[in-house]
């Protein structure tokens, strides 16, 4: 019922909630059931690839979320993305157990190679699944909570806020570089060996990473519909768009900007550990400032306040980053640059806004 | 041998210097050190490379040949002699047909006394100074005997101080009880490295507990000023990063108090900037001291122009949507960079720094300012005066702070915002690309440097107020010295991130920086 | 005392910040002392200022006399540098924020109409409407049938009826004022503060706008800020004229308007 309420008049949303499951159902058959030497067989690095792809699309309806809903544009994304992957990762490390180079059974390689002797305590617990996804939601979703708690508290908006966000996703890069903090410094953490038991390198599990992350993007994509299309949401465009009025007729502004920014978070959080296993790594590049401005084109390029838009936008342009930059390498960031500039100047609305009007919100 | 060289000696003038000679060529090592005594005392200049070369182990002596003593440096052959008193050149022989002087312990120790004290009477202040500090290191009773003596007879202030200083240090050493505690005294406060090392080796072997007692009262007083002259350095490395990061903010700090609109390309401006001192020096070969006053000029236009095209073709469409404006120009920002990547290069180019920028002005033995930093502090200063002056007294100021206060009342009394939009922003950029002129003379220039600047800038023009010149002065120079100081108990990326969530705090309490604009146009 | 009032709801969550409100001295709303500067000039000058339970009151005054800024002061918009403002006996307005200001009674119709624009008429109405407006009970709100009906009566009060369903931003100017008007109504508040409701209107929607805020009187207080003096004589019975932040007369229109120093005031600018 609810789902139906939130996809209610959302057509874009419908086909691309189409697409998205025929896609999810077919891509891992013709990966795992059809002959390699087969026209139709799918490359498990193809099936990879697509669910990064759908992590990247789960992180841009975050972005979608708070930035078209809420007229937040944050420039901090990348970080709670990157956190979700770390506490995956940490978990993935984990599981290696005495595997590592170094085979000591608790003590993750980059550990017994800074000569520590035991594991520093926020490591604990991670040897658990269900709380390393825990905390992938927990962590984006408290910091992003403390930190938009006292940026909105004290009226922090527009790009004073954009730079902040942009501030402390580079403050956390900085930390994450550094050995001491615990997190593998500059390499980050790497090598990782199987998740819940499975061969993180097998057909199967891939397959299987791929379907999850088509199944967060969806339930994710679900998620934000409900909450836009609930009076929240109307009060979020409020907010956006009238925010002293918003205050004036008794809406906490404040709290609704905090609630939406730390749900935000903590779906970058999921998209974040469910990229971790797809690509085995994570490292602190993934804090990069660059990292999150670019997530925010995505949104734009698809169009933003319509949250379909975003998963579109994202697929298209990392779809065009990996072709553009096995083409032409060098061209690469002319062409981002170009992107930039051309949507915000020639394409307010996205590609959206080719599609019949609708209104937004 | 020594019939023979007498005989040649005794064909040359007779002089002190001669007489003495022939002892080095002596087998016996009593005789060669008093040769170098009676040399050293000869106070003759003519001495000192002699006594070098025999304690560098080149000067050689020769069988039936005249002179006997020579000078060998190594060559194709085996070894070019040369006369050591009139460097006259004696051709090459084989290695066999000379023989070195063996040197031993005490000859080195005689010889550096000779040196030193040869060196001491030397017309050079620099090298008499520098001999002071050579007899500081071995003291004995001779070199302080030779310190004192030269002390009686010296006039230039600066190696007196050093001779002072020898003769106390030496006296640490070698000196009878009262001696000691006369140089402790002496001491007292000195800042040179080798009081403070004179003093702690003396309290670890001072028998006389006054001395000892003295010394130990002297070390405090040396270490505290040290602290103090350690602060100051501190202080001058804050204000160092500050003037760079005001250099970085304040075109920042125009484009965004008057439009509003950040512009994420301003550190691709600044590395514009330092390209152009690069080129200017490309094109100006050996006129490195003087290409600087050449870029910053060209920066400034370089810089200004690229603002001026930036503005005109994109942001004056985004006026009133800063969010927008800020992505567009984090995209100009990256064609920059890929722009500089593809025409100049992906790695860093080396731009030179003139001579009259390298060296330091040393206040005191610990502390020594840099002149290139010192010459950028005052730059931005310079920098800043310049822009207050530009808004304050110029009628493109004076329309600047109009539209800046209120666009449309501005518009309405005939201002042409559209020009003074892009003239400021032409201003900003060009200030971005003097700044550049003033990075490339501190670290790296490559395609990514502006990035590391934009957020610090930001934070900087934040934190002293959006729209005031003074607060991004007092911003900047007030967050690269709490970034200094922090930097020794929490290193240079906790410190960095300190300021940050200092920034953010700070903003709860003040949110519109240290000097806000007030009134009721600041609502809303 | 709005402090203690912040503690109480704790024990008491059933009651609201409205329910608080002590009103047994038929005053509703107190000013006194309030004094507002900016950057040295005195927009407020220790102004005093009362409305009682259920009373339509005008304020006038030239330009800069301070009307917008009392307001301001009231809405928590501006915090003043001296002086108390009490919502009945035991509300400190001061002590409150703008949400928490609307949700103990007090609705605010601008000078230049703010409305939602991306959001229809109805849409408009029903975020302005009384009720739990924390965050999860926002999430998970549903009309009811009495809340339809009451949007639906707003709509038929403000002639909005038939644009129910367009965008806000779509309005006319006019009508952009009464839909503010009725967001003040959804948001049923014992305190109505109205600034300049009838700029730009028809003299057709100034008598209606009379009417709306005569019929609003004695259930409601309402304090009506407004230049156009035929206007304010169509619904004045009591009328404080501000001049240079502070009150310079009150009384019925006809007081106020043969009060020499007001015409003074009036003629001299």
């Amino acid at each position: 019922m609810g789902i139906v309420k939130a996809l209610k008049g959302d057509t874009g949303g419908q086909v691309m909630l189409a697409v998205l499951l025929v896609v999810t159902l077919v891509v891992p058959v013709l990966n795992l059931a059809v002959p390699e030497t087969s026209f139709w067989h799918v490359s498990t690095y193809t099936v990879t690839l697509l669910g990064k792809y759908l992590t990247y699309a789960l992180l841009a309806v975050a972005v979608d979320l708070v930035w078209g809903y809420l007229g937040i544009l944050s420039l901090g994304h990348g970080a709670f993305f990157a956190l979700g992957g770390y506490a995956m990762g940490m978990y993935l490390m984990r599981q290696i157990g005495d595997r590592g180079v170094y085979g000591d059974p608790i003590l993750p390689d980059f550990m017994v190679f800074l000569n520590w002797k035991e594991l520093p305590w926020f490591w604990n617990g991670f040897d658990m699944f269900w709380f390393a996804a825990l905390m992938a939601i927990l962590v984006p979703g408290v910091l992003a909570y403390v930190f938009g708690y006292l940026a909105f508290r004290s009226r922090v908006t527009g790009v004073y806020l954009s730079i902040i966000t942009q501030a402390l996703t580079y403050a956390l890069m900085l930390a994450f570089f550094r050995n001491e903090m615990g997190f593998g410094g500059n390499n980050g953490l790497t090598d990782f060996k199987e998740l819940l038991g499975f061969d993180l390198q097998s057909d199967g599990t891939r397959a299987g990473l791929f379907m999850a992350s088509a199944a967060a993007l969806a339930l994710g994509y679900l998620a934000c519909r409900m909450i836009v299309t609930s009076r929240l949401g109307r009060v979020a465009v409020a907010i956006r768009d009238a925010e002293s009025r918003t205050r004036f007729i008794g809406y906490r502004v404040e709290r609704v900007k905090v609630a939406i920014f730390a749900f935000s978070a903590m779906l970058a959080g999921v998209a974040g550990a469910l990229y971790v296993p797809q690509v085995g790594i994570i490292n602190p590049g993934e804090f990069s400032p660059l990292n999150s401005i670019e997530l925010v084109i995505w949104v734009a390029v698809g169009g933003r306040a319509t949250l379909y838009g975003a998963v579109v936008g994202a697929l298209m342009v990392n779809y065009g980053k990996s072709t553009f930059t096995a083409m032409f390498p060098e061209a690469w960031l002319f062409a981002l640059g170009a992107l930039f500039v051309l949507v915000t100047l020639l394409l307010p609305r996205g590609i959206a806004g080719w599609l019949p009007a609708r209104r937004a919100g | 041998m020594i019939l023979a060289g007498m005989t040649w000696w005794g064909t040359a003038a007779a002089g002190a210097l001669e007489e003495a000679l022939p002892g080095l060529a002596d087998r016996a090592f009593p005789a060669k050190q008093q040769a170098v005594q009676a040399l050293a005392a000869t106070g003759d200049s003519r001495a000192l490379p002699i006594l070098e070369a025999l304690l560098a182990g080149d000067l050689y002596t020769r069988e039936a040949a005249d002179p006997p003593l020579v000078l060998a440096r190594p060559s194709a052959a085996g070894l070019r002699l040369s006369d050591p008193l009139t460097g006259v050149d004696l051709g090459e022989v084989e290695r066999a047909t000379v023989k070195k002087i063996p040197l031993n312990n005490a000859l080195r120790t005689a010889l550096r006394g000779g040196i030193a004290a040869l060196t001491l009477s030397s017309p050079d202040p620099a090298v008499r100074s520098r001999a002071a500090k050579d007899l500081m290191r071995d003291p004995s009773p001779e070199s302080v005997t030779a310190l004192r003596a030269r002390l009686e007879q010296e006039q230039d202030a600066a190696v007196r101080t050093t001779l002072v200083l020898a003769v106390a240090v030496a006296d640490l050493r070698v000196g009878t009880p009262e001696a000691r505690l006369a140089a402790v005294a002496t001491l007292e406060g000195s800042l040179y490295p080798e009081a403070r090392n004179g003093l702690t080796t003396l309290i670890a072997n001072e028998t006389d507990a006054d001395v000892k007692a003295a010394a130990e009262r002297a070390l405090t007083a040396i270490d505290a000023r040290l602290t103090w002259n350690a602060r100051a350095e501190t202080l001058f490395f804050g204000l160092s990063l500050g003037s760079v990061l005001v250099l970085a903010a304040i075109g920042l700090a125009i484009t965004f108090g008057v439009m509003g609109v950040i512009n994420m390309a301003h550190g691709e401006l600044m590395m514009l900037g330092a390209y152009t001192t690069y080129l200017v020096q490309q094109a100006l070969p050996g006129w490195v001291d003087y290409s600087l006053f050449v870029a910053i000029p060209a920066a400034f236009i370089v810089s200004g122009l690229f603002g001026i095209a930036i503005e005109r073709t994109v942001i004056r469409f985004l006026y009133g949507r800063p969010l927008e404006t800020l992505l567009a120009t984090f995209g100009i920002s990256l064609i920059l960079q890929q722009l500089v990547r593809t025409t100049i290069s992906a790695q860093n180019v080396a731009v030179e720094n003139p001579s009259w920028m390298s060296g330091s002005l040393q206040i005191n033995p610990a502390l020594a300012l840099t002149y290139n930093r010192l010459y950028i502090l005052a730059f931005a200063l310079l920098v800043f005066v310049a822009l207050l002056l530009i808004l304050k007294r110029t009628a493109l100021g004076l329309q600047v702070r109009a539209v800046s206060q209120n666009r449309a009342m501005a518009r309405a009394m005939g201002v042409r915002s559209a020009r003074v939009d892009a003239l400021t922003f032409g201003l900003g950029a060009g200030i971005a690309g003097v700044a550049g002129v003033a990075l490339s003379q501190l670290t790296n220039v490559g395609p990514n440097m502006g990035q590391a600047y934009i957020i610090d800038s930001f934070m900087v023009v934040v934190f002293g107020g959006v729209g005031n010149l003074w607060g991004t002065l007092i911003g900047g120079m007030t967050l690269g010295v709490a970034n200094k100081f922090m930097e020794p108990w929490a290193g240079a990326v906790l410190a960095k991130i300190l300021v940050l969530v200092f920034i953010i705090l700070f903003i709860q309490k003040r949110p519109r920086g240290l000097f806000p604009q007030r009134g009721r146009a600041a609502d809303g | 005392m709005g402090g203690q009032v912040e503690r109480w709801q704790y024990l008491n969550p059933g009651k609201t910040l409205a329910e608080t409100l002590d009103i047994s001295h038929t005053t509703l709303l107190y000013v006194e002392g309030v004094t507002v500067s900016f950057d040295g000039f005195r927009a407020l000058n220790d102004l005093s200022f009362y409305v009682d339970v259920g009373e339509l009151r005008c304020v006038i005054g030239p330009n800069g006399a301070g009307k917008t800024t009392m307001m301001d002061v009231i809405t928590g918009k501006t915090r003043p540098d001296a002086g108390y403002v009490f919502f009945g006996q035991s509300i400190n307005l001061l002590e409150l924020d703008e949400p928490r200001i609307a949700q103990a009674g007090i609705g605010r119709k601008f000078q230049k109409p703010t409305v939602f624009e991306q959001h229809q008429v109805y849409e408009n109405l029903e975020l302005a409407m009384a009720g739990d407006k924390r965050v999860w009970p926002t999430l998970t709100a549903r009309l009811s049938g009495a809340q339809r009906d009451r949007i639906d009566e707003v709509l038929g009060i403000i002639g909005l009826r038939d644009h129910a369903w367009r965008p806000a931003g779509a309005l006319s100017h006019g009508q952009k004022q009464w839909l503010e008007i009725g967001m003040l109504l959804m948001q049923d508040p014992l305190l109505l503060l109205v600034d300049e409701p009838v700029a730009g209107m028809t003299h057709q929607e100034m008598d209606r706008t009379a009417e709306l805020l005569l019929s609003l009187e004695g259930k409601h207080s309402v304090v009506v800020v407004e230049h156009d003096m035929d206007f304010v004589r169509s619904i004045a019975k009591r009328v404080t004229v501000l001049h240079q932040g502070s009150v310079l007369a009150e009384g019925s229109m006809d007081e106020v308007q043969h009060d020499p120093r007001v015409v003074e005031v009036y003629l001299g600018e």
